[in-house]
């Protein structure tokens, strides 16, 4: 255990070390020695990942937080707060990220006060810097309760319907938002990924992205903190998460039928290929795999199924940003390798505030339990779970 | 009404002085060897490419309706409404979308510089509005950049062509595309050769109004989805209140 703790622990340090190196390469000598980014590429990696697949993996949040406080679905009640958790460190480590890409990241503050209604761009940093808030105050409520402070807690709870709608708002118009960003672009992104529907694309692929990362993380750390992991949560929303592919699917389907692709998407190409590999991560796969009742009912079953179309998805937003541009540039774009360890130093470090939030902050109650369950066994065992659910309300 | 450049190619012979006049306009080193790189950057934001015995001119083109200025989240391009599509270094937080919205892909980054700016053509705007020409225009020998009105440029372009319908392709380069540019060009060749994109594709329509489509929806779609989520939660809850005040009256009747 101690062995493998440290191994970790190595590999974070040698993450962060190479991480602050390109840091440092990029703060003193600009984005034209850290990245391979050029007239041709202005946007690269750090705009494809970081900011499209960041914004999208932290659904969960809102997907969690709509389910459960929207739609009264108690028996989701246990996922809430590591989702919401992860859209907060998401929307925060997001936000370091785009500190990273914008040229003048020191006035990223003029986006308050120089306002241009007309830009998609605008609109997207209204919301994520409205919904980081919104999401902080959903956050809250673990540090009152840690520290026991009961007024705020109740302060808190007064404003939550709004918070609740606030963020589900916010969430809708800029997962969304960032796929109109590209609704400008009909004559430079490929036909198989442009789309006057790429709006919808973006928010319906959140939707289920949110699904299956809420499973993963659910998963994962149940894994990592030895938690026990509620199937039937996992089950429920593995369900919800095959609806979500089935309509992401047909979506797609329809677009490419109107628009009269379906023939050009099945002979090889270059793009093709890419979408091959994205349709086949994020629909045909996972919806294969979760029509079965067994893979349904199973918590590796899910995990796998999940984890693939998360990678799917992330292909997909890939395909948009970074792929759908070659043909039009004439060259392909390669990230330079600080670009990939600023990603993953912002990465790393969101592991790791999450896992300090976890063993700090009550965002599982459960685990709590099967602590205080290890030392004081058997007394606990039947009554807890039911009660410590809505522990935290 | 607004001011234009027409740029005939078949007047113009190469001599890259615009190249020059633009580099001092703004400040621009300008030796042999940047005059020899036949593609626009941040240093060199109009130049003149050589195909065979042909030339042609690239240089930003001042659309109608920019895709840069209503892509840009603090508008920092914005067009003037003597024609330049202007720039406002002191706004711009270096976001890069309008290089990636520009179809004509003019806006240039200083990649090299801990500070960037955008780079592009911005039509001399201090000459502009004092009744000037453009230094290009100013410079040029032959008079192959001329520097004008608009609607004076396009007749004189329709002219040209109807004189010497030999010389040209019967065809005006920025009349329409994307809703019309205040770069106009004349050619023998066809301009899509020398890195123009092809009028088919870019379309007559604004690039503006792609996201336009979307965005004039978000004021109206803000107040009813916030009353449609908000219903959802107040009948949700209702239930589960009722539910709730059932269960009471059940536990509470049976006990009596």
């Amino acid at each position: 255990m101690k062995i493998k703790l440290t191994f970790w622990k190595v590999v974070f340090l040698v993450i962060m070390a190479l991480g602050l190196y390109s840091t440092y390469v990029r703060y003193l000598h600009g984005l034209g020695a850290v990245s391979n980014m050029s007239d041709q590429f202005p946007w690269g990696f750090w705009i494809g990942f970081d900011c499209l697949c960041g914004v999208m993996l932290a659904a969960g949040g809102f997907c969690m937080v709509g389910a459960v406080y929207l739609f009264n679905v108690e028996s989701l009640h246990s996922v809430v707060r590591p989702a919401v958790l992860t859209a907060f460190l998401g929307y925060l480590l997001f936000i370091v990220g785009l500190l990273f890409d914008l040229g003048r990241p020191w006035f990223i503050w003029h986006q308050l006060i120089y306002m241009n209604p007309h830009s998609v761009m605008f609109e997207v940093g209204m919301c994520v810097m409205t919904y980081t808030t919104v999401l902080f105050f959903e956050f809250l409520p673990n540090v009152f309760e840690r520290f026991n402070l009961q007024q705020p807690i109740k302060w808190i709870k007064k404003i939550y319907p709004v918070l609740i709608v606030a963020g589900i708002l916010l969430s809708t118009l800029h997962q969304s938002s960032l796929g109109s960003l590209y609704l400008i672009m009909p004559s430079k992104l490929h036909p198989f990924w442009y789309s006057p529907a790429l709006p919808f694309f973006f928010f319906a692929s959140a939707v289920a992205v949110g699904l299956a990362m809420t499973i993963f993380e659910s998963t994962q750390s149940a894994k990592a903190l030895g938690r026990h992991l509620e199937l039937s949560v996992l089950v429920r929303l593995g369900g919800a998460l095959l609806v979500a592919l089935w309509v992401n699917a047909l979506l797609r389907f329809e677009d490419f039928f109107h628009r009269g692709m379906l023939r050009q998407i099945l002979k090889p190409s270059y793009e093709a290929y890419f979408l091959w590999l994205e349709l086949a991560l994020s629909f045909v796969i996972p919806i294969a795999l979760l029509s079965f009742k067994k893979v349904r009912l199973s918590p590796q079953g899910l995990y796998l199924a999940s984890v693939i179309s998360l990678f799917g998805f992330i292909t997909n937003r890939l395909n948009v940003s970074l792929i759908g541009f070659e043909t039009y540039v004439g060259h392909h774009y390669m990230p330079k390798w600080t670009e990939f360890s600023v990603t993953l130093m912002i990465i790393a470090m969101g592991f790791a505030l999450f896992g300090v939030a976890v063993k700090y902050l009550p965002i599982f109650p459960q685990e709590e339990l099967s602590q205080e369950r290890s030392t004081k066994p058997q007394l606990h065992v039947p009554v807890t779970s039911p009660v410590l659910e809505h522990a935290g309300d | 009404m607004s001011k234009a450049l027409l740029y005939d190619s078949t007047l113009c012979i190469g001599c890259k002085q615009c190249e020059q006049a633009c580099a001092t306009q703004n400040n621009l080193t300008y030796n042999d060897a940047i005059a020899t790189e036949e593609f626009q950057s941040a240093h060199k934001l109009t130049t003149i490419v050589t195909k065979g015995d042909k030339f042609m001119r690239r240089l930003c083109m001042h659309c109608e309706h920019p895709a840069c200025a209503s892509a840009c989240p603090v508008g920092a391009l914005h067009k003037t409404k003597e024609g330049p599509v202007t720039y406002d270094v002191w706004k711009c937080i270096g976001c890069r979308y309008c290089m990636v919205a520009c179809p004509f892909n003019q806006p240039k980054y200083e990649w090299g510089s801990l500070n960037p700016r955008v780079r592009k053509c911005i039509m001399c705007p201090d000459r502009v509005t004092a009744g000037k020409q453009t230094a290009c225009a100013e410079i040029c020998p032959t008079g192959a950049t001329k520097f004008g009105e608009r609607n004076d440029l396009i007749k004189e372009a329709k002219d040209r062509i109807r004189q010497n319908p030999s010389n040209y392709l019967d065809r005006i380069y920025g009349l329409n595309e994307v809703g019309g540019t205040c770069v106009l060009i004349l050619s023998a060749a066809k301009v899509e050769d020398f890195g123009y994109p092809a009028s088919a594709k870019i379309g007559d329509t604004p690039m503006p109004e792609y996201t336009g489509r979307v965005m004039e929806k978000v004021p109206d779609f803000i107040p009813v989805w916030s009353l449609v989520l908000g219903g959802i939660y107040w009948i949700s809850h209702r239930r589960q209140e009722v539910a709730e005040a059932e269960a009471h009256e059940k536990t509470n009747g049976s006990s009596r």
